[in-house]
């Protein structure tokens, strides 16, 4: 019998549950290690060389090049661990969560300042809120946003 | 014996500490959120404990993907401050009190709740930041300190109703103890945000006033709420709100007398909260 998921309906979220947990076991573990500081000083060094020594998927490591954390997310990754990422790039998890919206960071700065981001519309999938897969990008960031 | 005074509620958000350690708290943004704190910190002067028991979550810093506990409760003399990636917080060491911690453990395994043991564990923001909030920035914490770690990490976290249930054995467990404790529980987290994909910044005002009204006077209706309602309502990262029941569970059946109640919109990407109830 299937488990029960009611949370697979939320627009533009991903819940880490166990299935993510083990899609993303090497990419989040690679993060882990640049808590580290010899470990991000090779990694700024060599990028793919680095991330050549962790059994990620092609698509992982194009991911974290890209710094795109939605792509990275897809594919097992968890905020927590991917802020190991924004730390070595000198980030707050302030860019690091407003670069997943295709906001500019002032854009998203400004949403959060004026009381951020509504829940209406915003709840279930199909409803017509900002979060929702048809109003992305959100901003004027010339990222990609994903999905 | 040992008594629960009093349970203290807070966000724990990063950025908190980082305003602090970088002598920002003085800018506008900031000075909105740390006034909320200004009646908590002589609060916490007048009524110092002979204990904190600290609920609180790690976020990927003690605990990697190797090994995901549940519940972990700190039995160390010492806590290190945890380097998240941008250095450690230039904050004091954290120093537990071992004997009550296991004592503790005891008697809450023996109700059914399986907590792991820990004795080496970094704390980091989710444990700092309220404690920097409610003391400032002293050369050393006022009290030892038990590091409670909740997982809100990875799904499935544990339900409301299980986290209240737990803060009820806990204070079982402390009754029991023989030596004359005062004891405060923190719990930490929330109120609603999310940090993740085109729904980041989620905040939703309502849901977290009536969190806030509903932990003080109805908290056994409130552990009912299922995670669904959370993640919905609150962003996926306000799920930590769980931890709030674990130190509401803790508190005597009596009302408690609300000390202090404040709720500012934003810190970072974050709503936060903050209560201070006590035991009468």
């Amino acid at each position: 019998m299937a488990l029960d998921k009611p949370y697979q309906d939320v627009p533009g979220t991903t819940i880490f549950d166990a299935e993510q947990s083990r899609l993303g076991y090497h990419l989040n573990q690679f993060c882990m290690s640049l808590m580290k500081a010899e470990n991000r000083a090779r990694f700024k060094a060599n990028e793919r060389a680095y991330l050549d020594e962790w059994p990620m998927s092609e698509e992982q490591k194009q991911a974290v090049m890209a710094r795109d954390l939605n792509w990275c997310i897809r594919l097992g990754g968890n905020i927590y661990f991917l802020a190991k990422i924004g730390a070595t790039d000198g980030k707050s998890f302030q860019q690091m969560a407003g670069s997943m919206t295709g906001m500019t960071e002032e854009e998203y700065r400004d949403m959060m300042i004026a009381g951020g981001r509504s829940v209406e519309g915003n709840r279930v999938v199909g409803e017509d809120g900002n979060a929702q897969a048809h109003r992305q990008p959100q901003g004027k960031s010339q990222q990609k946003a994903g999905a | 014996m040992a008594r629960i005074t009093a349970s203290v509620y807070t966000s724990h958000v990063p950025a908190i500490g980082a305003a602090l350690d970088l002598g920002k708290s003085g800018e506008p943004y900031w000075k909105k959120v740390f006034s909320g704190y200004e009646f908590s910190k002589q609060w916490l002067r007048d009524n110092t404990p002979d204990v904190i028991f600290l609920v609180y979550n790690d976020h990927a810093n003690a605990f990697s993907l190797e090994m995901i506990p549940t519940f972990a409760i700190g039995c160390a003399a010492e806590f290190a401050i945890a380097d998240e990636g941008w250095g450690p917080r230039p904050v004091p060491v954290v120093k537990g009190h071992p004997e009550l911690a296991a004592h503790i453990a005891q008697s809450v395994i023996q109700d059914d709740f399986d907590l792991t043991i820990v004795n080496r564990m970094p704390v980091d923001h989710g444990l700092t930041v309220p404690l920097s909030l409610m003391c400032g920035q002293p050369a050393a914490w006022p009290c030892p300190v038990i590091p409670f770690a909740v997982n809100v990490v990875q799904y499935p976290v544990p339900s409301g109703r299980r986290c209240f249930n737990l803060g009820r054995a806990i204070r079982k467990a402390a009754a029991s103890y023989d030596q004359p404790l005062k004891v405060q529980i923190w719990g930490t987290g929330g109120m609603s945000h999310q940090l993740q994909g085109p729904r980041a910044g989620l905040i939703n005002r309502e849901f977290d006033n009536a969190f806030l009204d509903r932990l003080i006077a109805d908290p056994a209706g409130l552990a009912q709420m299922p995670h669904i309602d959370y993640v919905r309502e609150a962003g996926s990262e306000g799920i930590e709100l769980v931890m709030w029941l674990i130190a509401r569970g803790a508190m005597s059946d009596n009302p408690p007398r609300v000390a202090h109640r404040f709720y500012h919109v934003p810190a970072s990407n974050t709503a936060v909260g903050h209560l201070i109830l006590e035991n009468t």
